[in-house]
């Protein structure tokens, strides 16, 4: 009795006053938010104080003074500063994440395809794929390629040998590096047919609403993406040379590959974990986006006279796309975010490089840390804008 | 033009003829493949390598394409055509696919039990054909308890039993006593599992945390961070839903923080950032303060699952509820939320399964869990070399788990559609 | 409404005073917080290596054995009376300094190099040397390479993430103009199983760590230490900044075993040289003097840490002679010997 009255009388204490009722629970949130942050920041200070560290950015400027095994398209030793070490993290995690993209999507278009086979067995395999590689953990899967498969690979002396140009062994895939002259006429004749290219579609396509002639799209860009840059071989001055991985000795039985690129095991692993773990998820988004076409879909465009090529290519895919990109973005973010495993194995991604050595070589926890979560936030939400921005896009406009 | 060779066209015609056939040739091709990976025996050995390699897949591909008689009126042919057989195409995938199996399966097998080694307790005794179990039989303890002291090993096993017990009565008995069985466990039990496993009290030796370990950490972890990002998830998603604005834009802002960084920092930021943050004679165990950062980062996912439910009820609930007079926590109390947990239950048990899932990642900050402990055990000197038994056990392990839990949770996402 | 006011008001009173109160609280008494911790704990809490054989390791029973193990028990000995009250922490190199800026442990006692920032810049103190090293290069005898002038462009190389390791290497190989692969790991089982299965033509790390992991390699025989040392390595322990007197209780710890040792004091002999003439060795046991009271220890501590743990020449013959890692002193010889081990007398 007496709890049921002080709280009806509580209830109409609030209902009396609508402003404080609107006001008090947003003022307490926001104090217990402020009181949470700032003894947390307090304690912070205290601590750090009692210990002589600083807290600042400073450090960022400073020499690493450690190397990295694997920095692409980043000119970096151990002079570099730890901003440069940030950057080669930044970049190898998203070389990791887009090689685990491209090899997901793939595979995992094709395994949610074969997943509606009629083909009995073929559907079936396509199941316990799923089924084996969706639960068991990550992490364990990518132990198992790291350390119980790709450590039983040959030595560079024995390595396995693709016609002379490219080797696996233990220590990496050594593929050759191509040698550009004149590179960038290359690329902007590429970028030129492609403008081109993407105009004459655009004016196939009025032409086609217009006056319904239809035109060899397909082979048309075909020819103008090969010809043109082609041309740049002939007369543009473009030529091509490939560096060969080379054995090298080192001494008596040590021996390794000079020349050409080599891609570590530990990306191999780590990309190889990630393609197989995010291609099951993303084949159930296929499954599901291609069974929730109705069948009337089907029917109908078969009524019309469309071959089950044309069907799938104009009616079936475009609507079973709005159901599977929105997931399918997703995993790619989970893709992004699992490639932080690398801190288990020895790929130097951006929480081994920056969250790991540099926060050992300089104790600055606070800051490496925050920067890293900041990192990842940042690629988060950024895919998420693009994700909603194109939900709006292709929903489906109620007339 | 296969169509003009008639004789090589199967018809009604000569059905049993054409049958024969088709088996004969789809037997020989079989025949090869087994007899090359089973026995080693290359019966097609005086022919050039590559032709070698491909006449199975030759005599079987003829085989099925004599076997595939439309509507011959054997319903096993027409059945088996179907699956398998409906054009060249398919044919030539399930070839592959049978072939794969052939060359594949029989030594796995060979690796995982006929050549294995099961019995004994020395390394010596393990041959080094197939895998060495005898690995995974000697450290069985160490993986399932971590380094607790062996002598308190019951302490665990009671929790866990005492935890499986409540949860099966829990499905015999009927909803009012249901009720108290929940409050138990979610309130109760929670103090009974922690005296009883880290100790201290009663009489009962005290286990420091850094001695869990094995997979009954990996529980511990799962179901601590299950029961406690529950009511914080159910918080956050009323709180995203909020009409005040300073609690809807702090509990997206608190969302979004928590699902846009990956585990691994969270983990790092609990065991080396947090510390700083308390001050210094306050020393929170680090398992706590993973058990912390792991419930808050699964809170956030849990809470876009409950708004998902929230989001499905029908706004004729609110309505009548406010109708009815009742204030907001009424509401939900009473009408809304009972509701909206029902519809999300399979979301429920979804995070459930990626949170177990994801209690491996611990093992970065030194928590010896399941594959931690396995990652100790291979690198013992007097055990070097068993990783692959090791992760294959730790991989039947958890599929077996993460199987079993994702079958019931299809089986619940099926028995609840149907209930709406 | 206006009394409303007035609770909330108080209420903000009382939990800013409460606030200061702890604050102030907190800075005023930290002094020995850690000594009156660790007493109340009734143990000393000691962070070690994953298993690293000589320093620090446990056996199937859990009983951990090593160099770098006896300075806690040290420790322990003199603070509580028994070199057996210490809790273990195995920490790897990446959490080991976080975990003693965190409080999780007081003592960190890892085979860690002394350095510049690592003194100065992360907020931990280096108590004293109870090693003297170097950095050295592990391989394969098979490689035939005996120096590491033999070492060419094009190396891969092993070694744990976070450690000076990584850092001396770059330095050497650069140096030398020698283009390299370092594959950091965290772990060292990690490492050495990396080198050990081919992935690295050569590891890294202290000459000691290389002679003690090279008994967990597959083949130990195969591999050899190469000759030279690059850099020098002084291991010791690590305490928190900020509390002087636990800094000095490690800090004579510490210097009593090896000043011990040069006096002739060993575990057997040490209740005998209560009665000795000199009076440095009556000190030392406890006999004269009040230095137990200068450390806020009573003055039994020193003789305890004799008695329960030995001086340094036995700790390191226990350890690491006797098991066959490092047969001889080397650097690590009292000074008197020509050795580098020269501790300021506990007087």
């Amino acid at each position: 009795m007496n709890l049921k009255s002080t709280t009806s009388s509580i209830s109409d204490f609030f209902y009396a006053r609508p402003k404080l009722k609107y006001y008090l629970p947003q003022a307490l949130t926001i104090f217990f938010i402020v009181f949470i942050f700032g003894y947390f920041s307090y304690n912070a200070q205290v601590n750090m104080d009692n210990r002589g560290i600083d807290f600042g950015l400073r450090f960022l400027g400073e020499e690493s003074s450690f190397d990295i095994q694997f920095t692409p398209f980043v000119e970096y030793d151990g002079t570099k500063s730890y901003a440069t070490a940030y950057l080669v993290g930044l970049i190898n995690t998203i070389i990791v994440a887009l090689i685990g993209i491209f090899f997901a999507t793939i595979l995992g278009v094709v395994i949610g395809i074969s997943r509606l086979s009629p083909n009995y067995l073929i559907a079936k395999m396509s199941e316990i794929y799923i089924e084996i590689f969706r639960n068991v953990p990550l992490l364990l899967q990518l132990f198992f390629w790291y350390f119980a498969v790709l450590r039983t690979l040959p030595l560079p002396k024995d390595a396995v040998n693709f016609y002379d140009i490219s080797f696996l062994s233990i220590k990496g895939l050594y593929v050759p590096r191509f040698i550009w002259t004149n590179g960038q006429l290359f690329l902007t004749s590429i970028i030129a047919s492609i403008i081109v290219i993407f105009f004459l579609l655009k004016f196939f396509k009025k032409e086609q609403e217009q006056t319904g002639k239809q035109y060899p799209k397909f082979l048309i860009s075909l020819t103008i993406i090969t010809v043109l840059p082609f041309l740049t071989f002939l007369i543009g001055g473009v030529s091509l040379d490939f560096e060969y991985p080379e054995l090298k000795q080192l001494s008596k039985t040590i021996y390794n590959f000079k020349g050409g690129i080599s891609i570590i095991p530990e990306l191999m692993a780590l990309a190889l974990a990630l393609s197989l773990y995010t291609a099951t998820f993303i084949a159930e988004n296929v499954r599901a986006g291609i069974e929730g076409i109705s069948r009337g879909q089907k029917e109908a465009a078969a009524s019309i006279g469309l071959t089950p090529g044309q069907t799938l290519k104009l009616v079936v895919m475009p609507q079973a796309l709005r159901i599977i990109i929105p997931p399918t973005t997703n995993q790619y973010l989970n893709l992004t975010k699992n490639s932080s495993l690398a801190a288990a194995i020895a790929y130097p991604d951006l929480v081994l490089v920056f969250a790991g050595t540099a926060l050992m070589q300089t104790g600055r926890a606070i800051e490496i840390i925050s920067i890293t979560m900041l990192s990842y936030l940042s690629l988060s939400i950024t895919i998420s804008i693009f994700m909603n921005w194109y939900n709006k896009k292709i929903a489906i406009k109620e007339k | 033009m296969m169509k003009k060779l008639t004789f090589l066209n199967p018809s009604r015609e000569n059905l049993n003829l054409f049958i024969l056939a088709g088996i004969v040739l789809f037997g020989l091709g079989i025949l090869d493949t087994v007899l090359n990976s089973l026995f080693e025996i290359n019966i097609t050995s005086f022919l050039p390598r590559w032709l070698n390699y491909f006449t199975p897949l030759l005599f079987s591909f003829i085989g099925l394409h004599y076997i595939r008689i439309e509507f011959s009126g054997i319903t096993k042919l027409d059945q088996l055509n179907k699956n398998i057989n409906s054009n060249w195409f398919n044919a030539i995938l399930s070839l592959l696919v049978i072939f794969i199996l052939i060359k594949t399966i029989p030594g796995l097998l060979n690796w995982l039990f006929f050549d294995a080694n099961f019995i004994g307790t020395t390394k010596e005794e393990c041959t080094g054909d197939g895998a060495c179990w005898l690995f995974i039989r000697f450290w069985i303890t160490r993986f399932m308890y971590g380094l607790y002291p062996d002598a308190e090993i019951w302490r665990i096993n009671a929790a866990f039993l005492m935890l499986i017990g409540t949860v099966i009565t829990a499905f015999f008995v009927g909803p009012k006593i249901k009720k108290y069985i929940i409050i138990f466990l979610l309130f109760i039990f929670p103090f009974i599992a922690i005296n009883l496993i880290s100790g201290g009290n009663f009489g009962l030796v005290w286990v420091e945390t850094g001695a869990w370990g094995g997979l009954s950490l990996t529980f511990i972890v799962s179901i601590f961070a299950m029961l406690f990002c529950f009511p914080v998830g159910m918080f956050l998603a009323l709180g995203r839903r909020s009409s005040y604005p300073v609690v809807k834009y702090a509990s997206i802002g608190f969302i979004e923080f928590w699902r846009g960084v990956p585990l691994i920092t969270v983990l790092f930021m609990a065991s080396v950032m947090f510390p700083m943050f308390l001050p210094d004679e306050v020393f929170m165990d680090k398992l706590v303060r993973v058990i912390i950062a792991i419930t808050l980062f699964e809170a956030a996912y849990m809470a876009e699952v409950i708004r998902g439910g929230l989001q499905a009820l029908p706004k004729g609930q609110y309505d009548a509820s406010k109708s009815l007079g009742m204030g907001y926590w009424t509401m939900h109390l009473l009408i809304i939320l009972p509701q909206a947990l029902k519809i999300t239950i399979p979301g429920l048990a979804n995070t459930f399964i990626a949170l177990f899932k994801d209690t491996p990642l611990i093992l970065v900050v030194g928590l010896l869990e399941l594959i931690g402990m396995i990652d100790m055990a291979k690198a013992n000197p007097y055990w070097l070399g068993f990783a692959i038994e090791g992760y294959v056990f730790a991989g039947a392990v958890y599929w077996i788990f993460c199987f079993s839990m994702s079958r019931y949770s299809q089986n619940l996402e099926r028995k609840y559609k149907t209930d709406r | 409404m206006k009394k409303m006011f007035k609770h909330l008001f108080s209420f903000f009173a009382i939990f800013a005073v409460v606030m200061l109160a702890l604050g102030t609280e907190s800075m005023a008494a930290k002094k020995s917080k850690t000594l009156k911790n660790t007493i109340k704990k009734g143990f000393v809490r000691c962070g070690v290596s994953q298993g690293l054989p000589g320093f620090s390791n446990a056996d199937a029973s859990g009983n951990w054995t090593g160099v770098d193990v006896d300075v806690c028990r040290a420790v322990a000995a003199a603070v509580l009376g028994d070199a057996g009250k210490v809790k273990f922490t195995p920490l790897s190199a990446k959490e080991r300094f976080t975990a003693l800026t965190a409080g999780e442990i007081d003592i960190l006692s890892r085979n860690t190099t002394w350095t510049l920032s690592r003194d100065a810049d992360i907020g931990l103190t280096f108590v004293g040397v109870n090693f003297y090293d170097g950095q050295g290069f592990m391989v394969r005898k098979a490689s035939g390479i005996t120096s590491t002038s033999q070492f060419k462009s094009g190396l891969s190389a092993c070694v744990n993430i976070g450690t000076t390791t990584e850092l001396n290497m770059r330095d050497f190989f650069t140096a030398n103009g020698i283009t390299y692969e370092p594959v950091v790991f965290e772990k060292a089982d990690e490492v050495v199983a990396a080198y050990d299965s081919g992935r690295c033509d050569t590891y890294t790390t202290d000459k000691s760590g290389l002679a003690a992991q090279r008994t967990k390699l597959s083949n130990p025989d195969d591999h050899i230490v190469l000759p030279e040392t690059i850099s020098k390595e002084p291991l010791g322990p690590v305490v928190r900044q900020g509390d002087a007197v636990w800094e000095d209780i490690v800090r004579w710890s510490l210097n009593v075993m090896i000043e011990a040792e040069e006096y002739g004091i060993n575990s057997s002999n040490a209740d005998s040289m209560k009665t000795s003439k000199n009076p440095q060795i009556k000190r030392l046991v406890g006999a004269e003097g009040e230095l137990g009271a200068a450390l806020g220890l009573d003055n039994d501590w020193s003789l305890r840490i004799i008695k329960q743990v030995g001086n340094y020449g036995e700790s390191y013959k226990r350890n690491i002679a006797d098991t066959g890692i490092l047969p001889t002193r080397g650097p690590n010889e009292l000074w008197t010997k020509g050795g580098l081990l020269y501790v300021p007398p506990a007087r």
